[in-house]
C-alpha cells in the first residue's frame, strides 16, 4: 500500500500516540480483551484486534490519529525540513515576526515599569483564600483596571503588517507604478476565486444550508428536520471526519456542542477537569501582569457588548487558566510566533534563568476575549468550554494575530481580501481609495476577530461552523468581500474614510450564508 | 392605493414619554387634551379611573379608543390575579375539563404557572399552616397594588410577618383597605441561571378584546439579568441587587451597565437554550409560556368588563426555573415606556407603532363596532396569539390536549413553531 506519508512522519505519529493517554487505555482495553473467554490462545492477535474493533476503540484511534493529521500537516520535504521552516519558511517573515514580538515584549516591560507591577507575584495565603471563595464571581471587584491598557490593538498589528516588504522582490521602479494597490505590499501564494469555488462547494446556492433553508419561514420538513435527524446519526457514529463533513453545511443550533465537540476531538474525562483544575489552581497561587491585561480586555469588549455581557465571569474562569496552560506551547511548533521569554530578575539575559512568559506563551491584544464569547453560546460549564476554547484557538485562531506567509495566517487573509475586492468589485475599490478610504483599514478587524462581535452571535457561530468543517479561515476574507459588496451602493456615495467606517459600523442584521453563497456562487 | 393615507386623528397622551409622542407625530396626529373631543387617549391609570367612574358622566363615543380596560386590576393587582386564576382552575376541575389534569400529587399539570400564593392579612392562617408543613422554605412578599419592586422582600421566618399575625388575632375586625393587602409566594429559589446569573422574561402582550379573547404576542420581548451574582444564601435575602430582577432596582446597583442595561433579546435566550438544552424542551418552554398568557386571560375574561373602547397592552414578568419551567410572577397594566438603552428605545418605539397599527388599522378612522380582527399585515412584531373567534370556527382547534401538539393548526393559536423570524430591535 503506497502511502504520501513518509516513513520519518509515521514515526513521529507514532511516537506521539504513544506518549499520549489513548495509548495506556487501549493498552489496558487489550488487557481486557485477553481476559475474555471467548478469546482462543491460537488466534490471539485476530481476536483482541476485533475485539476492540467491537469496542469502538478502533473508531477512538481513528479520531486520534484524525486530530494529529489535522494539526501536523505533511510538509514537503520530509527528511530535510527545518523546525524553523515548519514555522516559517520565508526567513524575512520570521525576522519581522521576531521584531514585532520584540516590539510587544518590550512594551509589556514598559508597562510593568511605569506602573510598578512585577510580571508575576506569589499571591499571599489570605488573597489566595478570597480568590478562591469568589472563583465563579470574578467579574466583581475586580483589579484596579485604570492604569493598564491593552499591549497592542488591531490597528498597530495591522500598521506593522502594512510595512512589510520582500527584500528579494524589486520591481525595479522607483515610482511605484507596480507596487500593489491595497495596504499589503507582499507577493505571497493565495487562492484564487475558482479554487474558492471548488473548496466551498457543499455551500452553493443549489445546496440546501443551515443559515439560510432552516428559518422558521421555511417549513421544516423541507430541510430542517432531515438535517436534524442525519445530525444525529452523525454524531452516533463519533467519527471525527464525518462529522466534519456533515458540518459544510452549518450545524442545527440544538446538535452543534456535540458536533464541534467531535470535530476538535473534545472528550472531558476525569483527567481533563483535574487539568483544569490544577490550572485554576495556579491562578489563585500567582498573580501574573497578563491576568489585569485579560481583565481590561473583558471589562472593554464582552461586558460591553449587548450578547456576551451575561457570560462575562465564564470568560475570567476560561482566559486565566488559559494562560497558565503549558500545554499550549506545543502549538508554537507550527506557529511563526515563539512564545516570549522572560527572566527571573537580577537574572537577565542568562538563558539558565529564562521562563516563558505567560507560562501559555500567548500574550494577550485587545479583543481576544472575543475568542472565546461566542462558544459560551453552546457550553454550558467552564471544563468542557476550556477545552473547545484551547483546541479551537490552536487549530484556527493563533493564524489571526502572527506574521506568517501560511495561506491562513493574518498576512494572505488580508491580501486575500484585497485581491478579491479589487478584481470582483474594481469600481467600488478604486472609488473609495480615491476618499481615502482603503477597505482592509475596516475590514481588518473583523478578520483577526473572526467576526466576533460584529455579527450577532447565531451568525458568528453559522460561520464558524464553516471554519472547523472546510478546516479554513479563507471564509472570513470571502465574508469580508461580500459585505463590502451587499452595502456597496451606500458605499459609493460616501465622502469620507469615517463615513464608510459608518455605513459598515453595524453587521448585526446581516445573513451570513446567503451573503457568501452570492459572493462566491452567483458571478 | 390612495386609502392608506393616513388620518390625522386627535390624540391625548398622559405621559410625556418620546417613543409615544414620535409614534403620534409620525402619523401627524394632533395633540389635544384629555377633556377635549379625541380620538385616541393613551391614559394612565388614575385618569382612565375618571373617565370610567360612574360619577363622571363620561360617555365614550363611537370613534374613541383608550388604552385601559376600567377594571384591569382583577388581572394587574397581584391578589385579584390570584384569585382569579384559582378560582378558574377550580371552574375547569369541576367541569372535569382534560385542562385541568392533575398529576399523583394533586398538582395541576397543565395549569401549575404560578407559585403557591396567599392574600395576607385574609388568608393569614392558611399561609401559617403551609409554612409549618416546610419551614426551611422561602417567601416574598409584595405589596398587591405597587409596582417595580417597591416594598418587596423575602422571608423565611414566620416572625417577619408579626405584623399581620397580630391584625389577624385583634377581636375588632377591621377590613384591609387595598392599600395594605399583600401577596406572600412560594419564592422560585432555583431559578435558571445563565452565567451564574438570574434573570426574568418581560413579554408584552396586547389585548384588544377580552369577549371574545384577542390577543397577541409581541416578538421583540427581553430577558433582564441580575448584575449581582445569584446567590441562594440565606444571609443575602437582604440584597435585593441579587433578588429582584426590576430595572429601576438593578440600575442603581455598582455593576450596572448602561450600554445594555443588563437586557438579552429573546433570540439570544432562545439559541443559548436550544444549543444548551436543545430543540425540543426550548420549544416546549415558550409554548408554555404562550399557553400560561392565554390561560391567565381566560380566567380574568370573564370579569373584565369588556368594553369595546378599549385595548391594552400588558407587561408579563415570567420567571424560568431550572427545569426549564415558566412561573407566571405578575402582569403589569403600564409596563415602563422609558428607555434605558438605545435599543430599548427602537424596541419600545416599534412596540408602540405596532400597537397603534393593530388597534386603528392604518389610514381608517377608529370605529369601535368593529370586529377587531387585525389584517396579517399590520401585525408588525407581534404575532397571534389567541384569538378566540378563529379558535370557534375550527373545530380541531377545541381539543385542549393538542396544545403541545405539533399540528400546524391550534386554534387561533400561533400557527408557526420553532424560531421566530429574526426580527431585530435595530
Amino acid at each position: 500500500m503506497e502511502s504520501h506519508f513518509s516513513p520519518g512522519y509515521v514515526q513521529n505519529l507514532l511516537q506521539s500516540l504513544k506518549s499520549s493517554k489513548i495509548y495506556t487505555d487501549l493498552h489496558n482495553a487489550a488487557q481486557t480483551e485477553v481476559s475474555k473467554t471467548s478469546v482462543r490462545v491460537s488466534e490471539l492477535k485476530k481476536g483482541v484486534q476485533s475485539g476492540l474493533a467491537a469496542s469502538g476503540w478502533e473508531r477512538k484511534l481513528r479520531n486520534e490519529i484524525y486530530q494529529y493529521l489535522l494539526s501536523h500537516p505533511v510538509s514537503s520535504h520530509p527528511q530535510a525540513t527545518p523546525a524553523e521552516h515548519i514555522k516559517e519558511p520565508l526567513l524575512y517573515l520570521r525576522k519581522a515576526q521576531q521584531a514585532w514580538e520584540k516590539r510587544i515584549l518590550k512594551s509589556l516591560n514598559s508597562m510593568c515599569t511605569e506602573l510598578n507591577i512585577p510580571l508575576a507575584r506569589k499571591r499571599p495565603e489570605k488573597e489566595q483564600k478570597e480568590l478562591a471563595g469568589r472563583w465563579t464571581e470574578l467579574g466583581i471587584d475586580g483589579p484596579d483596571l485604570t492604569q493598564i491598557r491593552p499591549v497592542y490593538a488591531p490597528k498597530d498589528f495591522l500598521e506593522v503588517i502594512m510595512c512589510l516588504q520582500n527584500p528579494n522582490y524589486n520591481a525595479g521602479d522607483s515610482s511605484g507604478t507596480y507596487t500593489l494597490w491595497g495596504l499589503v505590499q507582499l507577493p505571497l501564494k493565495l487562492s484564487s476565486i475558482n479554487r474558492l469555488r471548488l473548496l466551498y462547494s457543499d455551500m452553493a446556492i443549489n445546496q440546501c444550508q443551515t443559515g439560510v433553508d432552516d428559518s422558521s419561514d421555511i417549513p421544516a420538513d423541507m430541510f430542517d428536520s432531515d438535517r436534524v435527524k442525519l445530525g444525529k446519526k452523525v454524531l452516533q457514529a463519533e467519527h471525527s471526519p464525518i462529522a466534519q463533513e456533515y458540518a459544510k453545511k452549518g450545524c442545527p443550533v440544538s446538535l452543534r456542542e456535540d458536533l464541534w465537540s467531535q470535530i476538535l476531538g473534545i472528550n472531558v474525562d476525569e483527567f481533563d477537569v483535574l487539568y483544569y483544575e490544577q490550572l485554576k489552581a495556579n491562578v489563585i497561587a500567582h498573580d501574573l501582569l497578563v491576568d489585569s491585561l485579560l481583565y481590561k480586555d473583558v471589562k472593554l469588549t464582552a461586558t460591553n457588548d449587548d450578547q456576551y455581557f451575561v457570560f462575562e465571569d465564564f470568560l475570567y474562569q476560561i482566559l486565566l487558566p488559559f494562560t497558565r496552560d503549558t500545554e499550549v506551547l506545543s502549538h508554537f511548533a507550527r506557529n511563526s510566533a515563539s512564545p516570549p521569554k522572560s527572566y527571573i530578575r537580577g537574572k537577565l539575559g542568562d538563558e539558565n534563568f529564562s521562563v516563558v512568559y505567560p507560562p501559555n506563551g500567548v500574550i494577550p491584544f485587545h479583543g481576544f476575549a472575543m475568542y472565546v464569547a461566542p462558544l459560551c453560546y453552546l457550553y454550558k460549564e467552564p471544563v468542557k468550554l476550556y477545552y473547545a476554547f484551547r483546541a479551537i484557538y490552536t487549530r484556527f485562531f493563533f493564524r489571526l494575530h502572527s506574521i506568517s506567509s501560511h495561506t491562513q495566517g493574518i498576512v494572505c487573509l488580508s491580501l486575500l481580501f484585497e485581491n478579491l475586492l479589487q478584481t470582483h468589485e474594481a469600481e467600488l475599490f478604486f472609488y473609495l481609495k480615491s476618499v481615502g478610504c482603503q477597505p482592509l483599514k475596516i475590514a481588518f478587524k473583523w478578520l483577526v476577530r473572526a467576526f466576533s462581535g460584529y455579527l450577532s452571535s447565531d451568525q458568528v457561530l453559522l460561520l464558524w461552523d464553516r471554519i472547523l468543517a472546510y478546516n479554513s479561515l479563507e471564509i472570513l476574507s470571502v465574508l469580508a468581500v461580500s459585505i463590502f459588496s451587499f452595502r456597496k451602493t451606500n458605499l459609493l456615495k460616501v465622502q469620507s474614510y469615517n463615513a464608510a467606517e459608518a455605513v459598515l459600523a453595524d453587521l448585526t442584521t446581516l445573513q451570513v450564508i446567503p451573503l457568501i453563497q452570492l459572493s462566491l456562487f452567483s458571478k | 392605493m390612495s386609502g392608506k393615507q393616513a388620518a390625522r386623528l386627535k390624540y391625548a397622551c398622559d405621559m410625556d414619554k418620546s417613543v409615544l409622542l414620535n409614534n403620534f407625530e409620525a402619523r401627524g396626529w394632533i395633540p389635544v387634551g384629555p377633556d377635549d373631543d379625541w380620538q385616541f387617549y393613551w391614559a394612565n391609570v388614575q385618569s382612565v379611573r375618571n373617565v370610567f367612574s360612574v360619577d363622571s358622566g363620561y360617555r365614550l363615543q363611537d370613534d374613541q379608543v383608550i388604552n385601559h380596560f376600567p377594571n384591569h386590576m382583577e388581572l394587574t393587582r397581584k391578589d385579584l390575579m390570584v384569585k382569579n386564576i384559582k378560582r378558574y382552575r377550580k371552574e375547569l376541575d369541576k367541569d372535569n375539563n382534560p385542562l385541568a389534569e392533575k398529576d399523583d400529587t394533586g398538582r395541576f399539570i397543565h395549569l401549575d404557572f404560578i407559585p403557591h400564593t396567599y392574600t395576607l392579612p385574609a388568608d393569614y392562617n392558611l399561609f401559617v399552616e403551609e409554612f409549618r408543613k416546610n419551614p426551611n422554605t422561602t417567601w416574598i412578599m409584595k405589596p398587591s397594588g405597587k409596582a417595580r419592586g417597591i416594598g418587596i422582600f423575602l422571608v423565611n421566618k414566620l416572625s417577619q410577618l408579626k405584623k399581620w399575625s397580630r391584625d389577624s388575632k385583634t377581636s375588632n375586625f377591621v377590613p384591609p383597605t387595598s392599600k395594605d393587602t399583600y401577596v406572600i409566594s412560594k419564592y422560585i429559589d432555583n431559578p435558571l441561571l445563565i452565567g451564574g446569573k438570574k434573570f426574568d422574561l418581560r413579554l408584552y402582550v396586547l389585548v384588544t378584546t377580552f369577549r371574545p379573547l384577542k390577543c397577541y404576542m409581541y416578538k421583540l420581548g427581553f430577558s433582564r439579568f441580575c448584575t449581582v451574582k445569584y446567590n441562594a444564601n440565606v444571609n443575602e435575602l437582604d440584597n435585593m441587587f441579587v433578588h429582584l430582577t426590576n430595572v429601576s432596582i438593578q440600575k442603581t446597583g455598582n455593576d450596572y451597565n448602561a450600554v445594555h442595561g443588563g437586557k438579552w433579546t429573546t433570540q439570544n435566550l432562545r439559541l443559548y437554550l436550544e444549543s444548551t438544552r436543545g430543540k425540543e424542551i426550548t420549544d416546549k418552554l415558550f409554548d408554555e409560556i404562550d399557553w400560561l398568557i392565554v390561560h391567565t386571560l381566560k380566567a380574568v375574561a370573564g370579569v373584565i368588563s369588556n368594553d369595546r373602547h378599549c385595548f391594552e397592552c400588558y407587561g408579563w414578568d415570567i420567571i424560568i426555573d431550572d427545569n426549564l419551567k415558566p412561573w407566571l410572577i405578575e402582569v403589569n397594566a403600564s409596563p415602563s415606556l422609558t428607555s434605558t438603552t438605545s435599543s430599548d428605545r427602537i424596541m419600545k418605539y416599534k412596540l408602540i407603532n405596532d400597537v397603534i397599527n393593530i388597534v386603528i388599522p392604518p389610514g381608517e378612522q377608529p370605529d369601535v363596532r368593529w370586529n377587531k380582527t387585525a389584517g396579517k399585515e399590520n401585525l408588525g412584531n407581534f404575532y397571534v396569539l389567541y384569538d378566540e373567534d378563529l379558535a370557534q370556527s375550527d373545530p380541531v382547534a377545541l381539543d385542549p390536549k393538542m396544545k403541545l401538539g405539533t399540528g400546524p393548526v391550534r386554534g387561533g393559536l400561533r400557527e408557526t413553531k420553532g424560531r421566530p423570524s429574526p426580527a431585530t430591535w435595530k
